[in-house]
């Protein structure tokens, strides 16, 4: 049960980083592909029916977590408790600039939304990056299972970790260009001219980019984290998710150049998936490790409810998602295609 | 000021805010699905017309209500991490089945309904305001159920390393605590929604503007607004107030401020309670009232605050007693207004009186209050308890959370939020005042892009 929910869980957090991340992605950006203030509109229109659906995810994903490791949610919640409200302030940002841009046509209004929509989702990526990292690198778990993290203590790796240190900003910088990889690949799917034009031009340069951070990445995850690869040597096969980390990246780039949109954006959603996998299976079963001691790791066993609980939940999960999926195949149906700026919100 | 405070504090200001929102979006959504409905039957485009404006309102009111209620979910596990960690297996579950099965539906069907009309069939168009509809129903419910087992804890059972899980999904779905109480929340968002539209609607005619569709919000308003007001007292306000009178005797006595244990208690209209001498200032009482509604004989003993031991005694009892008193005053006074307005309305007589088309105008925020007092007396009530009889709010909030860092986070919420309450309020007055009749190609003219 404790594997079958940890992987539910995972599978969640995928779908919301492959989902939500491309609106994301298009926030950062926003302020470099879109010129005009037409293109601007028309940047937000690739993500407006869509975005709120996917942001679901984390919520479904959140609530899913709760009550299946109520341990898990309650302890990194709380340590994390500035990074998180932060987030959420980031959050209720992002709505409000993709939302509310078009109420006043006024060039200050516009101006304001917009920067709003780029910072917000700048920070985000760098946090949720920084947010992986911190959950590998672990955290000064107590033996009661709870921790603190101040945002920044003094930028290193040891006893007292900040949620920020030299490491998890590597993993915040890791997350902001490839999810900004991900918005391009995106866009180029969605725009058309001079837009799809910028976006294919911000699509090279940053896939070269997230190659380089994916290589440096490594080491960096086995200095914070030298037992990172102990389940790799116990399962070789395992080794197989950074060689498709890998084929993806280079899939990236290959069919960036090719002009497959749909084919290098499929390649970004795989890159994104085996990143987090990769991370998941070098965890399990921990769920949040202790960076001081490993007896206080947050593990399945450790953190999962009751069994009840959990038959329960894996019926309503099954036909809840069944359900998720079928609005999420038409609401993607009905926003096929390029978008435009005539017609409703919808695109053509 | 202690963590325990600010953490109570912090939930508190941050669902107060929050649930302004979803009552409208509630209330609002029914009301929009009734219009349709008119409009599709007798194929009158003027209810199609009201139809779109509340739409536009709508769609402002939700987006406020989607980005106030994701800290919610997060703060049980920030602020409250004890609680959470100990009752995840059960309160965990209606949480995540709230995003599973409401969030999904809404945001899939939302953009459709506010954007697709034109591209989807008239009945298409209704269908997914129906969706809409029902999405935010029953998020109302997962939360209500969330909430109505901290108040009344079901089907449930505690494990070996002291945490609690389910031991009847379908037992904590009717809970019956939950279905009293959703019956009356929603009766609640509906007055809100009525009261909002009427407003609406009595602007429009008093000012002589759009007042054929000021009309139309009257005649919808009033009609929700006494159906509501009525059920909002009987049957789920008194069916509510005699199973909690049952199973929370403490908090009903604080409620009513019944300091002592009387046969034949009368019930407090006004006066203020002083917690020191055990007793109500300039008080107002009809004698036997209380027992009558609790137990249906003016002679029946109801039990009062000398009978529960001082450390279990609702914290803050004033503002407790406070909160259920506005509560219940304001819903007396809705069903006044209301069923005067209606029988105008059934006379034909209510576009021309003005006496009445004021107050209906002016009455709009008192909802609100009346839904968040209703609020403040089941969770203040709940005190000192964050499960009811089981788990001291003492003991449910985050240790290692320390109040500077708490305090910190408050005040970014308090800014935030009145932030976006100037926000909401201009974005909405300017809806209103643009009016109703905007044709059709105009408003494509303005495409806001929400999902």
């Amino acid at each position: 049960m404790g594997f079958i929910w940890f992987w539910i869980v995972a599978v969640m957090i995928v779908a919301y980083v492959v989902f939500d991340g491309f609106d994301i992605g298009v926030g950062i950006l926003h302020p470099f592909v879109a010129r005009t203030d037409e293109e601007k509109q028309l940047v937000i229109r690739t993500i407006g029916p869509v975005w709120d659906g996917n942001e679901v995810w984390l919520l479904a994903g959140g609530g899913t977590l709760y009550f299946a490791f109520p341990l898990l949610y309650a302890s990194a919640f709380s340590g994390f408790y500035l990074a998180l409200m932060i987030v959420l302030w980031l959050l209720i940002m992002r709505a409000l600039g993709v939302e509310l841009r078009m109420h006043i046509h006024a060039h200050v209004w516009h101006a304001f939304f917009d920067g709003l929509f780029f910072i917000s989702s700048a920070l985000l990526a760098v946090f949720y990056g920084a947010a992986l990292a911190n959950v590998i690198r672990g955290v000064p778990l107590g033996s009661d299972g709870y921790f603190f993290l101040p945002l920044w203590t003094n930028w290193r790796l040891g006893p007292e970790p900040g949620i920020l240190d030299w490491y998890t900003v590597i993993g915040g910088v890791l997350a902001l260009t490839a999810l900004a990889l991900h918005g391009a690949l995106y866009l180029i799917v969605k725009t058309e001219n001079d837009l799809q034009f910028r976006a294919r031009v911000a699509a090279k340069r940053l896939s070269l980019a997230v190659l380089v951070l994916t290589a440096v990445s490594l080491p960096a995850t086995l200095a914070a984290r030298p037992d990172g690869l102990d389940n790799y040597r116990s399962y070789p096969v395992l080794f197989i998710v950074p060689i498709v980390i890998l084929a993806a990246l280079a899939g990236v780039i290959y069919f960036s150049r090719t002009h497959d949109d749909s084919k290098a954006f499929g390649c970004s959603c795989v890159y994104l998936t085996m990143m987090l996998v990769g991370a998941a299976v070098a965890l399990y079963p921990r769920l949040l490790p202790s960076s001081n001691d490993s007896a206080n790791d947050i593990t399945v066993q450790k953190a999962l409810s009751g069994p009840h609980t959990l038959h329960v939940g894996l019926i309503w999960w099954g036909f809840g998602m069944c359900l998720a999926v079928m609005y999420f195949v038409i609401v993607y149906r009905m926003f096929k295609g390029k978008v435009s700026l005539e017609g409703g919100g919808y695109g053509h | 000021m202690t963590a325990l405070i600010l953490h109570r504090i912090h939930f508190g200001f941050t669902i107060t805010f929050h649930y302004l929102f979803p009552q409208l979006t509630m209330g609002l959504a029914l009301l929009i699905v009734v219009l349709k409905t008119i409009a599709l039957r007798r194929n009158d485009e003027r209810y199609n017309q009201a139809a779109r404006f509340w739409m536009r309102i709508f769609a402002v009111n939700f987006l406020l209500g989607v980005v106030t209620g994701i800290p919610m979910e997060f703060q049980f596990g920030t602020n409250w991490s004890q609680f959470a960690r100990t009752t995840g297996g059960v309160i965990g579950q209606p949480l995540a089945m709230e995003g599973v099965f409401s969030f999904f539906l809404e945001s899939a069907f939302l953009g459709l309904f506010l954007f697709g009309e034109k591209r989807i069939s008239p009945r298409m168009h209704w269908l997914s305001a129906f969706l809409v509809f029902v999405g935010s129903w029953i998020s109302g419910f997962f939360i209500i159920v969330t909430n109505a087992w901290m108040q009344h804890p079901v089907a449930y059972r505690v494990l070996p390393n002291g945490v609690y899980e389910v031991t009847s999904f379908w037992g904590l779905l009717t809970n019956p605590w939950a279905l009293i109480q959703y019956a009356h929340n929603m009766s609640g968002a509906v007055i809100t929604g009525s009261f909002v539209m009427c407003a609406v609607g009595a602007f429009y005619v008093l000012e002589n503007r759009f007042s054929e569709s000021g009309k139309i919000f009257l005649r919808v308003g009033v009609i929700a607004g006494v159906i509501s007001c009525i059920t909002q007292i009987f049957p789920t306000g008194d069916i509510h107030g005699r199973y909690m009178a049952k199973h929370q005797p403490a908090s009903v006595a604080a409620m009513e401020g019944l300091f002592h244990t009387q046969r034949g208690a009368g019930i407090v209209l006004i006066g203020q309670p002083d917690v020191e001498r055990q007793k109500i200032d300039n008080p107002l009482v009809v004698n036997d009232v209380l027992s009558f509604l609790i137990y249906g004989t003016t002679k029946a003993e109801v039990m009062g605050l000398d009978q529960v031991p001082r450390d279990q005694w609702p914290e803050p009892l004033p503002l407790l007693y406070y909160a259920y008193h506005i509560m219940a005053g304001l819903g007396t006074y809705f069903v006044l207004l209301m069923v005067v307005a209606a029988f105008l309305l059934w006379r034909g007589k209510l576009f021309d009186t003005r006496w009445v088309l004021w107050p209906l105008m002016l009455s709009f925020p008192l909802p609100y209050i009346a839904n968040t007092a209703g609020w403040m007396t089941a969770e203040i009530g709940r005190q000192p308890w964050i499960v009811y009889g089981l788990i001291r709010t003492s003991d449910g909030y985050s240790k290692y959370v320390s109040s500077g860092n708490g305090l910190f986070t408050l005040l970014g919420f308090m800014g935030m939020y009145t932030l976006l309450s100037i926000l909401f309020v201009v974005l909405v007055y300017r809806i209103i005042e643009r009016g109703p009749e905007i044709a059709a190609s105009a408003q494509v003219a303005e495409p806001v892009t929400v999902a």
